[in-house]
């Protein structure tokens, strides 16, 4: 993995974060350069999407685990942070009910169910937002790696994962309010979410968390655990024998994965208002895959760069031609499949070392 | 045929069976190798050579039988890391080495130690590590490679990488399945030479086809066919034993 590359993608990052920051909160509306709170909190999804995308390229390309049902962990770090924003509506619902959340007394629940205990303290609901995506993947990724299930089968079973996550959420009994999901939040950290420092502060949050997670992952890889399992990622067999366990090496790295979905989930939902069952959807986890492969599997740097580049792309075609966004998205995938195998970023760096008079990395 | 006492013996072998949806692979095969002995063990095609390894390394559990390492472990109830650990390295016949490491990295992962994420997690490289890693390029050949990805080596190069990775493991016993396949004369002669060196310290049980390779070793010959042993001692003996040449030429 290239040093520079990373580095000039955390400048970038939080320069450019900072910069929308100012240009949203010190310059008036009329002001040419002045950037509007949608667009803030446009961007700053965008860095959660590019959270869950370096969390799935750290299982995928660096550990060969192709997980299409990454997005379940975004969703229930998004559950978590939104079963908060819920207990912090309080009175303000349209039932007025100070404990039952809107939809809860809709379907005459009379209590608070066990597990919505304690997530009125934001620290709880923040670590839960870590630890319940951490806990599903170590059971989910110890029984599967301890069985040696791997490749095209691990792939279904993630699937199946997020899939049966998705039934499960769209019961109304399960208590996360069904169909609707949780939304109409009012405020966070006694901060109102429609303020326009709100947002800011949201989107700064989201970069300084996305860079962390950067360094963290590029820590990981260039480790000599990360030389394991990239050895693990090829030659599986040969790591066996040498005396490694692979199944431990993959399951670490499942998990850590898996928070940092949660944490980019949990990050999402206050920005996007709402979290609902279709977030654990299996074509949202297809579509992370989408913008790793786009930017560049087994680069990290690179899958930020396709999730921000394919979202950006989603809104522009969405609002522009909404009926072709879909072919354009499978035509990327055809083509960056057959003619980027290295995705964006691979052709950049390739580019690079072409020049006369650089030598390799 | 008869089988001396466990005790004394590096690995043991006795009755051991595995059959594969009604094919016997093995068919109660034995086999004692002492310790500090370089074994050749020959055979036609299926006849269980890379079976046995496979059964030696855990990766294949036989039907009955006892694989006995050492005074009295046995590895038949152990999974390929703890036999790994345990001192037993193995080399595959296609050479399988980690192709985007580098030569030094490729020597580092196998070096003998901590195996856990927890330690590798926050490894650094000491000059102990520096130095035998030094040592075993020095052995294998390599060191002006070094810097060079794995998967640039050669064909040769990525067998000898490997042989290096399982020296750098510091086995007791090193299984080595056809390690000159596919190699130059020059290279052969120079992989027999590394594999006597090896062979100084450690036990080593080579499995080939080639009968001049086998001969250029010196070593007992073991012949394997149908899952047993067929014949047994220098290759003068055995190739002048009438079952061999029936099983390599009768038919």
């Amino acid at each position: 993995m290239n040093r520079f590359s990373t580095n000039l993608c955390i400048a970038l990052i939080l320069g450019g974060a900072a910069a929308m920051a100012l240009l949203n909160l010190a310059t008036a509306p009329e002001f040419g350069l002045h950037v509007p709170t949608y667009a803030v909190s446009l961007v700053g999804k965008y860095l959660c999407y590019a959270i869950l995308a370096l969390a799935l390229d750290l299982v995928w390309g660096y550990a060969g685990i192709l997980s299409l049902g990454h997005a379940a962990f975004f969703a229930i770090g998004g559950y978590a942070m939104g079963m908060y924003l819920m207990r912090q509506i309080g009175t303000r619902g349209v039932y007025g009910n100070a404990i039952l959340p809107d939809f809860m007394v809709f379907l005459n629940y009379k209590e608070l169910p066990w597990y919505w205990h304690g997530f009125d303290n934001p620290l709880f609901a923040l670590s839960m937002a870590l630890i319940v995506p951490a806990l599903i993947a170590l059971v989910f990724g110890y029984l599967a790696f301890r069985s040696r299930v791997s490749g095209v089968y691990l792939s279904i079973i993630t699937q199946a994962l997020t899939y049966a996550l998705l039934l499960a959420f769209f019961r109304n009994d399960m208590g996360f309010g069904g169909n609707n999901g949780l939304t109409d939040f009012k405020d966070m950290f006694g901060l109102r979410l429609q303020d326009d420092n709100t947002r800011v502060g949201l989107l700064l949050a989201s970069a300084i968390m996305l860079v962390l997670c950067l360094l963290v992952a590029r820590y990981v890889v260039t480790s000599r655990f990360g030389r394991v399992l990239i050895a693990v990622r090829d030659t599986e067999a040969r790591t066996r024998f040498l005396g490694y366990r692979p199944e431990s090496y993959k399951l670490f790295v499942f998990v850590l994965s898996a928070i940092m979905a949660g944490i980019g989930g949990a990050l999402y939902v206050p920005q996007v208002g709402i979290i609902n069952p279709g977030e654990f959807s299996p074509a949202n986890s297809i579509e992370a895959v989408i913008w790793v492969a786009v930017g560049g599997r087994g680069t990290l740097v690179g899958a930020i760069l396709g999730a921000i580049l394919v979202n950006a792309g989603k809104t522009y075609f969405t609002g522009a031609f909404p009926e072709i966004w879909l072919f354009a998205l499978g035509f990327l995938f055809i083509l960056v499949t057959l003619l980027l195998p290295k995705g964006v970023l691979g052709l950049l760096q390739s580019k690079r070392q072409a020049k006369p008079g650089e030598s390799k990395p | 045929m008869t089988i001396g006492p466990v005790s004394g013996s590096l690995l043991y072998l006795n009755g051991v069976s595995v059959s594969f949806d009604g094919f016997r692979a093995i068919n109660n095969l034995s086999l004692v190798l002492e310790p500090g002995e370089m074994r050749a063990v020959i055979g036609p095609n299926g006849a269980g050579k890379t079976t046995m390894m496979d059964i030696i390394t855990g990766k294949t559990r036989p039907d009955e039988g006892q694989v006995i390492f050492g005074a009295e472990t046995d590895l038949t109830r152990l999974d390929e890391p703890a036999i790994a650990a345990l001192g037993i390295g193995r080399k595959f016949q296609k050479p399988t080495v980690f192709e985007p490491h580098t030569v030094w990295d490729n020597l580092l992962l196998a070096l003998a130690g901590d195996r856990r994420p927890r330690f590798t997690l926050w490894a650094r490289e000491t000059s102990e590590e520096q130095d035998r890693i030094e040592e075993i390029l020095a052995t294998i050949r390599l060191g002006d490679l070094r810097r060079m990805r794995a998967g640039d080596l050669s064909h040769g190069q990525k067998q000898w990488l490997e042989i290096g990775m399982l020296l750098a493991q510091e086995p007791q016993l090193l299984l080595v399945d056809e390690p000159v396949a596919g190699m130059t004369d020059s290279e052969t002669a120079q992989t027999a030479d590394l594999l006597r060196e090896i062979n100084r310290t450690r036990s080593v049980v080579v499995v080939e086809h080639d009968m001049e390779f086998v001969r250029a070793l010196g070593v007992k010959v073991t012949v394997l066919h149908e899952g047993s042993v067929l014949s047994e001692g220098s290759i003068d003996h055995v190739s002048a034993d009438p079952k061999v040449i029936e099983v390599y030429l009768g038919r």
